[in-house]
């Protein structure tokens, strides 16, 4: 059972991490646009010709 | 004089000295339009940045403001072929959007703590069932505690604060068992785990939080989405208005930055933009928003006029009394607090359920605790058994019952054009038994409608062209059809009389009948004109009397029709003139109709109405409307309708149908039906499972995902108001063909910023024609 001193720690870490990571996201303002990210990647115009 | 522009009201500055300014975008509707406008922007030299939010249809410019200024932004943005108005948000969209982040916030937070917590309390209860030993479970409930605690404290945080505010008001809401239930599942836990039992509680806490945190953010989503797309309209109808600056010079500013002793100019077809006194100039005004009353008063200098009358022929000079909120406004205003208040005392279904349910819970719990203390069990399974009970007779069902429809209900509505100002609308749409209509831009259409049968073609197109030369609303419509919008060069407007221009050298002239020299010949009037306005035309030696009529909105019989069919009382209630209103009533086939009314007979015909046990649907535009909307159980206004009354509908329609009424009612009954089958569900899970719970039967984790079980239960249920099936229309056999580009349908919607709506565009004379335009898809604007 000793490998709970490090798995358990290192579980919650990961789920932390990925919670911080919303939070970040949400104030970056990623949220703020939904549908115009989902139609913003339809042109292409970001390929030089 | 060319004019300028001023915006600065709109405009941030940033810290390095760049400008800033977010406007309201008309007309973006697909990928292209972000590109359009994001990549047409980006080329003016000065702008540094131009980001379009496809969402809100709201667009973010920054530049230098050494290089060009906000006036070209918008103009650009007009070539490209996008309204662009100034926005500033309201102060309560603001707090609305700050308040679904700090909601958004707090689910994040519950949803991982109640991921952590669950991992850890399976583990425990697989232990249990196996070979764990007590130091290993006491760490895994401390590992949770560690987790839940804070996660709880922070998650919590809407319903504490929600539940301290009614204790101090010395009232129970729903989040008063809530607040209760979780600190004592989490309180007994803790003193589980110091005891080194074998069961804690901290899964039931965060789960509960976390579902309920789920359903609280579906409905502020819900409020906000209406609230910016509300803002967007507010602003497309941000009036502006031409003010005399020191130098009198003309500037353009919005209509907000007024102030009180400013003088400004009102061209003839403009709105009066504030009230005030007229300091020189000779007009006639059309006050229809405000009284109802379509006849144009002739005013002069000294003549007070009030904010959202219409300036029909001269131009005219304003002292501004008042900008926002002149004395017309405020005993509107009056009218209106008035009847708000009573309003009020109508209690909403869901906290009607609310109060009867919240010191039941409690009752329970209590009389549990002490039932099982009595019957001889230790504290420690009383409190137990007494949690279980909290939470399983927790009101999430019962919350969700009817927030939930009313998301999904108004998803509906905003699909078929009906945008909703407060949630409980709905519930109040449902149990309507009388319609009442105003007529003046609710039956009929805001704009007037040239009637070109009587007419020749190549003479129309002559007038059309002219009339784009001019500002007088009647002219504004004949302009609608002209086919080349080409003016014709060095026209000249003569306020109060008409315009004229040279046409292939000779003079041509529009305008009243003396103005086009027609004043003693007698013109065949056509058969059923009597009461159309008519605007005149005469060039080379012919001349033409042109019809321009209000008209019924398209399927205005059809909707009426229906209604009537749907057991409901119509009535028809207007400020017009009794020669105006009858013919409308008689067409629609409406029985009960009055005119001539004031505001206030407005809101005593409404009161009888209500005090004779009615719940009476008010429909309506005008500014006097706005007392009656507000008197009435529910209101509806078209989206042309002046600012204030907007604000006091409860719902607002889109488009030149009256299709979105039939099926605002329609769906709110189906939705209303949900609802009460939802709190039936709950209530049958209740019935069921708080006996099990007092008995003792059920472990708060159980009870816990009972009470989930029932709130998806509860929400699936809710999402059928979604399928609803549309109102079908009965097609009119005797509609004429389908025009595909009639210039009135496509102008749907459309509001410049400068000029209201001509919304009585055949001012002072009211011919109503019945006319079924074929049933286009309604567009709603997304």
């Amino acid at each position: 059972m000793n490998v709970l001193i490090y798995l358990v720690p290192m579980a919650l870490l990961l789920g932390l991490t990925g919670l911080i990571g919303f939070m970040w996201t949400l104030k970056s303002g990623q949220y703020d646009d939904l549908d115009g990210a989902a139609v913003r990647i339809l042109p292409d115009d970001d390929i030089e010709n | 004089m060319a004019e300028v522009l001023d915006l600065s009201r709109f405009v941030e500055r940033s810290d390095n000295g760049n400008a800033h300014m977010t406007l309201a975008v008309e007309g973006v509707g697909c990928a292209g339009c972000i590109r359009r406008i994001e990549t047409g922007l980006k080329k003016l030299p000065g702008v540094i940045d131009a980001r379009l939010n496809f969402t809100q249809h709201r667009l973010a410019v920054d530049w230098r403001d050494t290089e060009i200024d906000a006036a070209k932004i918008i103009e650009t943005l007009k070539t490209l072929g996008y309204g662009a108005y100034p926005f500033a948000p309201e102060r309560v969209e603001v707090d609305e959007s700050r308040r679904a982040k700090w909601l958004l916030k707090c689910l994040a937070v519950a949803g991982f703590a109640a991921m952590n917590v669950m991992l850890l309390s399976i583990s425990v209860w697989s232990g249990n069932a196996s070979d764990m030993t007590q130091e290993t479970r006491d760490l895994f409930h401390w590992l949770s505690a560690l987790v839940a605690l804070p996660a709880a404290a922070y998650a919590g945080q809407p319903f504490f604060q929600s539940a301290w505010g009614a204790l101090r008001a010395r009232q129970l809401n729903m989040d008063v068992p809530i607040t209760v239930g979780v600190v004592l599942a989490l309180g007994l836990s803790v003193y589980e785990t110091a005891t080194h039992a074998v069961h804690a509680y901290f899964d039931s806490a965060i789960m509960l939080l976390f579902f309920l945190l789920c359903g609280r953010y579906l409905d502020q989503a819900m409020r906000r989405k209406t609230r910016q797309f509300a803002g967007n309209l507010a602003s497309f109808k941000a009036e502006f208005a031409h003010r005399f600056d020191a130098d009198a010079k003309l500037t353009r500013v919005p209509v907000s930055a007024l102030q009180r002793g400013d003088r400004i100019l009102v061209r003839p077809g403009e709105t009066v933009p504030a009230d005030g006194v007229i300091v020189n100039g000779f007009s006639e005004i059309d006050q229809s928003l405000i009284t109802g009353e379509t006849v144009p008063r002739a005013v002069d200098a000294g003549t007070i006029v009030y904010a959202g009358s219409i300036n029909c022929s001269g131009a005219l000079t304003i002292e501004v009394a008042a900008a926002g909120t002149g004395t017309l406004v405020d005993e509107v205003e009056r009218l209106l607090a008035k009847a708000t208040e009573a309003k009020s005392r109508t209690v909403r279904l869901a906290d009607r359920a609310a109060r009867l349910y919240a010191p039941v819970v409690h009752a329970t719990a209590a009389l549990t605790a002490i039932g099982w203390l009595m019957a001889g069990a230790s504290l420690h399974d009383a409190i137990v058994t007494a949690v279980a009970v909290l939470i399983i007779t927790c009101p999430c069902a019962i919350a969700l019952a009817i927030p939930a429809v009313q998301v999904v209900a108004s998803g509906r509505l905003f699909r078929s054009g009906v945008i909703l100002n407060s949630g409980d609308a709905i519930e109040r749409l449902a149990e309507v038994d009388t319609v009442v209509f105003d007529k003046t831009g609710t039956l009929t259409l805001p704009d007037g409608l040239v009637d070109d049968r009587a007419v020749d073609p190549d003479l129309l197109e002559r007038a059309a062209r002219l009339a784009l030369s001019s500002h007088h609303p009647l002219a504004t419509a004949l302009a609608r059809c002209v086919r080349e919008s080409v003016p014709y060069p060095a026209a000249i407007e003569e306020p109060g009389r008409g315009v004229r221009a040279f046409i292939d050298r000779e003079e041509a002239r529009l305008g009243s009948a003396v103005f086009c020299g027609l004043a003693n010949k007698a013109m065949p009037a056509p058969a059923d004109e009597g009461e159309a306005s008519t605007i005149c035309f005469a060039h080379a030696g012919r001349c033409a009397q042109i019809p321009v009529r209000q008209r019924l909105r398209s399927d205005a019989a059809a909707v009426v029709h229906a209604l009537a069919a749907c057991s409901l009382d119509l009535i028809v209630v207007s400020g017009d003139r009794l020669e105006a209103v009858r013919p409308v009533a008689a067409r629609l086939g409406i029985r009960q109709w009055r005119a001539e009314l004031t505001p206030a007979e407005k809101i005593a015909a409404i009161e009888s109405l209500t005090s004779r046990g009615r719940r009476v649907l008010m429909i309506g535009d005008g500014l006097n409307d706005a007392p009656a909307l507000a008197a009435a159980s529910v209101s509806l206004s078209p989206i042309t309708a002046a600012h204030l009354t907007q604000a006091r509908a409860d719902a607002l329609f889109l488009g030149d149908r009256l299709e979105p009424v039939l099926s605002a009612i329609l769906v709110s009954r189906r939705a209303k039906a949900l609802m009460r089958q939802n709190l039936a569900l709950a209530i049958v899970y209740n019935a069921l499972a708080v006996p099990i719970a007092v008995v003792g039967l059920v472990t708060p984790l159980i009870a816990a995902a009972a009470m989930s079980g029932s709130s998806i239960l509860v929400t699936l249920n809710a999402l059928r108001a979604r399928v609803g099936r549309a109102p079908i229309l009965p097609r009119d056999a005797t509609s004429p063909p389908v025009k595909a580009h009639d210039p009135a349908v496509e102008e749907t919607d459309r509001v410049d910023a400068g000029r209201v709506v001509p919304r009585s565009a055949a001012a002072g004379h009211d011919c109503v024609e019945h006319n079924i335009l074929a049933h286009e898809t309604l567009e709603v604007a997304r």
